[in-house]
């Protein structure tokens, strides 16, 4: 890697290699798996099976605005437009196998975890049914109660039991018991440094471009089991610490002026528009409750705190703790409202945020509003809807600036 | 013929008024009434308990407060129910069991905590690899959670005994509407597809013991009678449900018998038995992983496919009639596996969307006439 590269230009090589990388392991004739985005991705690496996310592929598809001619192909083979898009263009893209951002090599096996929604459990039944392949499911039931539950724990240990199990026999060959415990070591040393790097946006103003929250998210997916997204990473945290010496803001040409928080996925198909809306308006996005999904930190020797953190993201939890969740970052990143992506995609998000914005509302104060969109899904996104609800959002947090008797220009 | 009229109208007096079959019970009791979610509850703890479980699957009404829960593209069915809980209509309850299959459900059980303080609301939470030893013990921990919760509401014990003694009354009360559903294939002019439905569903609202005799005596008049004959297309019901009642009102219009069915509202819940063996948490746990063919049980062979071919073939149905829940992500899920099935199976048809408050009547009437005439001419 050579010195000069900036986080940026990184993270674009690290991204074209992964997807390089697995059409070539594809060709050598080496066993490729597909994985949903929070999956325990150890077990895969341990095994040294090149593993893609069709999550992240189809959120690349969608910010090279191919997502529709997809949806398109799954939607004429009965998949409701109710559906994830997510999956629609997955099931549109295995149909086809072309996408303006690239190709993936079919899977031999599939990776599931329930630990982000039920949705992709039939999603990836759908594929493994298609083409008649292994799937190893994940299931982390869903915390109704405040933590993880102890019977919960006993449980994903005994499926990592039968992951192991069923790896053997697909692969032919026996788990690594050392090596787990190296890859367990190098991916809790990743979700480290991401959260290390992405708290450094508390700072006011904050180092970082909210929006490239979203691109460094593709790593931290793709390749979290990798020293390469330890060395990302620490690029990212040190050039935010350079900037925060200097006392620069995430813009050049613009000071800082509103920090909000962003609940939900972006719009893919509108990620520029969305984020130069915002921008001049002077709002950055400091915070999301996304990033901290993949703070997966446990101890190397530790299954039970390993099987615990799969379980604990956000949307996985119950709503008193998404709501603490949310007032945790807004405190800490001194946020001034919230975006809230009503993402029509995204049911387990979308059926309980009317509720953790009242509440979230009630004990913060700070101003929010809510727009309708997709992640993938054009369809479902309206620009004016969303330049409306931002323009509201600003009048509130102006008023409450001045309430404050914070001078805002 | 004046037997089965009395048997029919008592069944639909429990189906027409379930707030009148649980305030008789309250009173006659003084005991407690378990609404269940769909799906899957293990009513027999409840029962065992000597409470009361009843269905909780919404209902046709208009949707006014539940919009400050439920975006409007949840479906009907959560829709409704969030609907009737805000408006007190289940304040008669004194707990309800909310099973997180789906996305849907997780979030109605969180909502409800939150917002509907007159009935607290119990969750469970179903293993997906429900075969699994690990699988089957993790349940068999939630449903003792369960059993916790309804002893301190009830401040009864609910005793391993009394639960295996409830397995035999739920096992018989499967047993027989599956052979209720033999039998009313013969009797299609008496038993035409809206009783067949308000049959299976009125024991939503009974106790299963009386259900279960009730059926059994109908069996027998129906029995007595000679078998009708009727040139209705025959037909295989899957989906969530078969409603509004706007939906199989058409089926008479249009000579369309219905032969079988794989709705979670009706055969779902009887065509699995408790096995035996074990304690009786741990049965009621072996059962939901001998679940098949259902949207909300993990299978990645999409075996439901096969079952509903098998199913087509053993009954001579003519085809299949998809009622898709709209909004209902496991179910759209598996459409797009059946219909290709189907196709490669040559069995027609028909996919039609349903959703409780609609009142789209006119389109459902076109689409059923529609594949009517379709299979006419075939
Ligand atoms: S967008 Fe939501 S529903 Fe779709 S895969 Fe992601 S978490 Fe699941
Ligand atoms: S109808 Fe479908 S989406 Fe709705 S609660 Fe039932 S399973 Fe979930």
């Amino acid at each position: 890697m050579s010195e000069k590269m900036t986080s940026k230009q990184m993270l674009q090589k690290l991204l074209d290699d992964h997807y390089a990388g697995a059409l070539a392991a594809k060709e050598r004739g080496e066993l490729i798996a597909w994985s949903t985005s929070i999956a325990p991705q150890e077990f895969c690496e341990t095994m040294g099976i090149y593993t893609v996310y069709p999550e992240n592929h189809a959120a690349a598809i969608g910010a090279k605005k191919g997502s529709p001619e997809l949806i398109e192909v799954s939607e004429f083979q009965g998949y409701s437009i109710d559906i994830c898009s997510y999956a629609r263009v997955n099931m549109g893209y295995l149909e086809i196998q072309e996408s303006v951002a690239g190709k993936i090599p079919l899977p031999d096996l599939l990776i599931c975890c329930n630990n982000i929604c039920n949705t992709v459990i039939k999603w990836y039944e759908n594929i493994a049914c298609e083409l008649d392949i292994p799937l190893i499911m994940f299931d982390m039931p869903f915390n109704y109660d405040y933590e993880v539950n102890d019977h919960s724990v006993e449980y994903i240990k005994g499926q990592f039991q039968e992951a192991i199990h069923q790896l053997e026999q697909i692969t032919g060959r026996s788990f690594d018991y050392n090596r787990f415990r190296e890859v367990m070591e190098i991916s809790s040393e990743a979700a480290r440094w991401w959260k290390k790097a992405m708290a450094l946006a508390q700072a006011v103003p904050s180092p970082m471009n909210g929006f490239d929250i979203f691109n460094y998210m593709a790593l931290i997916v793709c390749m979290r089991g990798k020293q390469e997204s330890i060395d990302l990473f620490k690029l990212v945290a040190q050039e935010c610490e350079a900037k925060l010496a200097q006392g620069q803001g995430p813009w050049k040409d613009r000071p800082e002026e509103y920090r909000i928080m962003w609940d939900g996925i972006a719009c893919w198909t509108a990620l520029s528009t969305t984020y130069k809306f915002l921008k001049n308006q002077g709002i950055n996005m400091v915070g999301s409750t996304y990033p901290d999904s993949w703070s997966i930190i446990y101890d190397s020797h530790d299954l039970d705190g390993m099987a615990r953190a799969y379980s604990s993201n956000f949307v996985n939890r119950n709503l008193d703790f998404r709501v603490d969740n949310i007032c945790q970052i807004v405190n800490d990143f001194k946020v001034d409202g919230i975006i809230y992506h009503c993402n029509r995609s995204c049911k387990p998000q979308d059926f309980c945020q009317y509720e953790v914005q009242r509440q979230v509302g009630d004990r913060t104060g700070v101003p929010s509003v809510m727009f309708d969109g997709d992640q993938t899904d054009p369809r479902a996104f309206s620009q004016a809807q969303f330049e409306t609800r931002i323009q509201a959002l600003v009048e509130m947090m102006k008023t409450r600036k001045q309430q404050q008797g914070i001078g805002v220009k | 013929m004046q037997a089965i009229a009395t048997i029919l109208r008592e069944m639909e007096g429990a189906v027409k008024d379930p707030g009148g079959a649980v305030r008789a019970f309250k009173q006659e009791t003084g005991r407690e009434v378990i609404g269940c979610l769909p799906i899957y509850v293990p009513e027999e703890i409840i029962y065992a308990g000597g409470m009361l479980p009843i269905g909780v699957w919404g209902g046709q009404t208009n949707i006014v407060q539940s919009g400050t829960y439920l975006p409007s593209f949840a479906c009907s069915i959560m829709r409704a129910i969030m609907e009737f809980a805000m408006r007190g209509v289940y304040n008669d309850l004194s707990a309800v069991v909310c099973p997180m299959h789906c996305d849907t459900l997780k979030c109605i059980g969180e909502n409800w905590k939150v917002g509907i303080s007159e009935v607290p609301c119990f969750c469970l939470v179903y293993p997906q690899n429900r075969k699994n030893p690990s699988g089957i013990s993790y349940l068999t921990t939630e449903f003792e959670h369960l059993r916790k919760k309804l002893e301190s509401l009830s401040g009864r014990t609910i005793t391993d005994e009394a639960i295996n003694q409830a397995i035999v009354i739920y096992n018989e009360h499967r047993k027989t509407i599956r052979e209720f559903t033999r039998v009313a294939r013969d009797y299609p002019l008496t038993i035409t597809a809206q009783k067949r439905h308000m049959v299976i569903k009125s024991g939503f609202f009974m106790d299963k013991a009386k259900h279960t005799l009730l059926v059994k005596s109908l069996i027998s008049e129906l029995k007595a009678l000679p078998a009708e004959k009727s040139s209705g297309i025959k037909v295989i019901l899957t989906g969530i449900m078969a409603e509004p009642d706007s939906f199989l009102e058409l089926f008479n219009q249009y000579n369309l018998v219905v032969v079988g069915d794989d709705l979670a509202h009706e055969s779902r819940q009887f065509r699995t038995d408790v096995p035996a063996g074990g304690t009786p948490l741990e049965r009621l746990a072996r059962r939901w992983a001998e679940v098949q063919g259902c949207s909300l049980a993990y299978d990645p062979e999409k075996r439901r496919s096969n079952m509903l071919i098998d199913m087509v073939r053993e009954t001579g149905a003519d085809g299949v009639i998809v009622t898709m829940m709209k909004f209902c992500e496991p179910d759209e899920f598996d459409y797009p596996i059946l219909k290709k099935e189907f196709e490669k199976a040559n069995i027609p048809h028909l996919y039609i969307e349903l959703e409780q408050q609609a009142d789209s009547a006119e389109q459902l009437r076109t689409r059923i006439q529609g594949f009517a005439e379709m299979m006419s001419t075939r």
